[in-house]
């Protein structure tokens, strides 16, 4: 039963593939890339959940309490801004697909133009 | 490639990948098992340096070499998008007319404007105590100030969105983390080791290097996502290729 | 305290399965846009499932990211290429 947690992080990721794969609009292939990419954070979520864990912050509590694992959240959240900006950059070279060869349909890309 | 060819293939690496994910996953730790080693080993480094949050402890302290790595990439998406992003010498700006906006959007934008910026610099400074620290700070920064755009029009907000000084904010920020790592080998330590005054634990002055890299990525996030967003933001509504019969943003 | 557990595991298990439909779904959207709304969905209900995760700093910044900055760039990408086809339109109706 637990194991359903680490395999809907797999079929999270291939969804995302399919769709990059059938994508007939470079503006959508960057959309799944995301849908991908947010695989990544379930999975090392999942991995560093801890049973009866709290989140892993000693401001206000002891410091003996049980908590979930710090390292894999460090992973996700720098990779979750950055994967923002990343996105971002797709999307502008798709604005100048658009705009050097009028489309933005992947398969409509035949060969390299000046 | 043909379509079809692309689909079978897909689908002969997606059963691979399926069997191989399957097998490695029953391979893992249990979920919500109770032994964590290296989260173990990091919360107590949290500890020895005083900061209460431990997520920004291995972020900033523990593993912050990788952390500059990870800005650095941001930085070189921010720079690469500029680059497209700008306006060609065939293209012009078009007028952008002055939208309507509700009476009541306009009172709850202005309301919500300072609060939400004053929330992203506290989510920044508290990096080192609570959930937060640069990189969340600088994101509800960005998306914060973009209220403007949805209260007033997009007048106001490149009135209240000095892209020049962002620009250059952005390479400061991303110069700054780098260059912290210098006081480290200035006394002797390791590149990035946390070598200023740790404080005392639970205090917003504790941490040591920690609150200083947080602002510093706090930074370049919010000034280079709002000039990001701005890049697209002119694409979208104000300018116009050369050849067109645009009449503005009006459509 | 088992009782607890339990109750926080059912939480996963349907924050979990929401992420997994909206992914989904992201996924096979055709159209751009409807792809961007149900993209903010999806950073909500990813957001969701960090916070009952116990992971407050990735639901922060998945919530201002994936919940308004990649739908609003995918939505403002959509605009200017439109746009562009409007004007490749009027001409070809000129000629």
């Amino acid at each position: 039963m637990t194991l359903l947690f680490f395999l809907a992080a797999g079929w999270i990721f291939l969804a995302g593939v399919y769709g990059m794969v059938t994508s007939r609009n470079i503006i959508r292939t960057v959309g799944c890339l995301a849908v991908a990419q947010s695989s990544t954070y379930v999975l090392l979520l999942a991995v560093g959940f801890r049973r009866g864990g709290t989140s892993p912050y000693f401001t206000d509590t002891s410091t003996r309490t049980p908590v979930v694992d710090p390292v894999v959240q460090a992973l996700a959240l720098t990779d979750v801004v950055v994967g923002a900006t990343v996105t971002a950059l797709l999307l502008a070279l798709a604005l100048q697909l658009r705009k050097r060869h009028g489309t933005v349909d992947p398969d409509a890309l035949t060969g390299l133009r000046g | 490639m043909s379509r079809r060819l692309r689909l079978a293939l897909f689908w002969a690496a997606a059963v691979v990948f399926a069997v191989a994910f399957t097998a490695a996953c029953t391979g893992l730790p249990d979920f919500g098992t109770l032994s964590h080693p290296y989260g173990s080993r990091a919360i107590a480094a949290a500890f020895h340096q005083r900061t209460a949050n431990t997520i920004s402890s291995v972020n900033f302290d523990q593993r912050a070499f990788d952390t500059l790595g990870e800005e650095s990439i941001l930085f070189a998406a921010v720079l690469g998008g500029l680059v497209l992003l700008r306006r060609a010498r065939d293209e012009r700006l078009a007028g952008v007319r002055r939208g309507r906006v509700l009476p009541s959007t306009r009172m709850f934008g202005s309301l919500l404007l300072p609060i939400t910026l004053v929330t992203g610099v506290y989510i920044v400074a508290h990096g080192q105590l609570s959930p937060g620290g640069g990189f969340q700070g600088g994101v509800i920064l960005a998306t914060g100030l973009h209220l403007a755009y949805i209260a007033a029009d997009y007048g106001v907000l490149k009135a209240i969105r000095p892209l020049a000084v962002l620009d250059a904010a952005d390479a400061v920020g991303a110069g700054a983390f780098a260059v912290l790592g210098l006081v480290g080998l200035a006394v002797g330590a390791a590149y990035l080791q946390n070598v200023l005054p740790l404080g005392t634990f639970g205090q917003l002055s504790s941490g040591g290097l920690v609150p200083v890299i947080n602002a510093a990525v706090g930074v370049e996030v919010g000034s280079g996502v709002v000039v990001l967003l701005a890049g697209f933001l002119d694409q979208a509504v104000e300018i116009v290729s050369p050849t067109g019969k645009d009449n503005g943003a009006g459509r | 305290m088992n009782g607890s557990y339990a109750t926080s595991e059912y939480l996963i298990a349907v924050c979990v399965l929401l992420v997994t439909v909206t992914a989904t779904v992201a996924a096979l959207t055709p159209e751009p846009v409807r792809q961007a709304l149900v993209l903010a969905m999806l950073g909500t209900a990813l957001t969701l499932l960090f916070t009952v995760l116990q992971a407050p700093d990735v639901a922060l910044s998945q919530l201002g990211v994936g919940a308004a900055v990649t739908p609003l760039l995918i939505m403002l990408t959509v605009r200017r290429v439109r746009r562009s086809s409007t004007q490749q339109r009027d001409r070809e109706r000129q000629r």
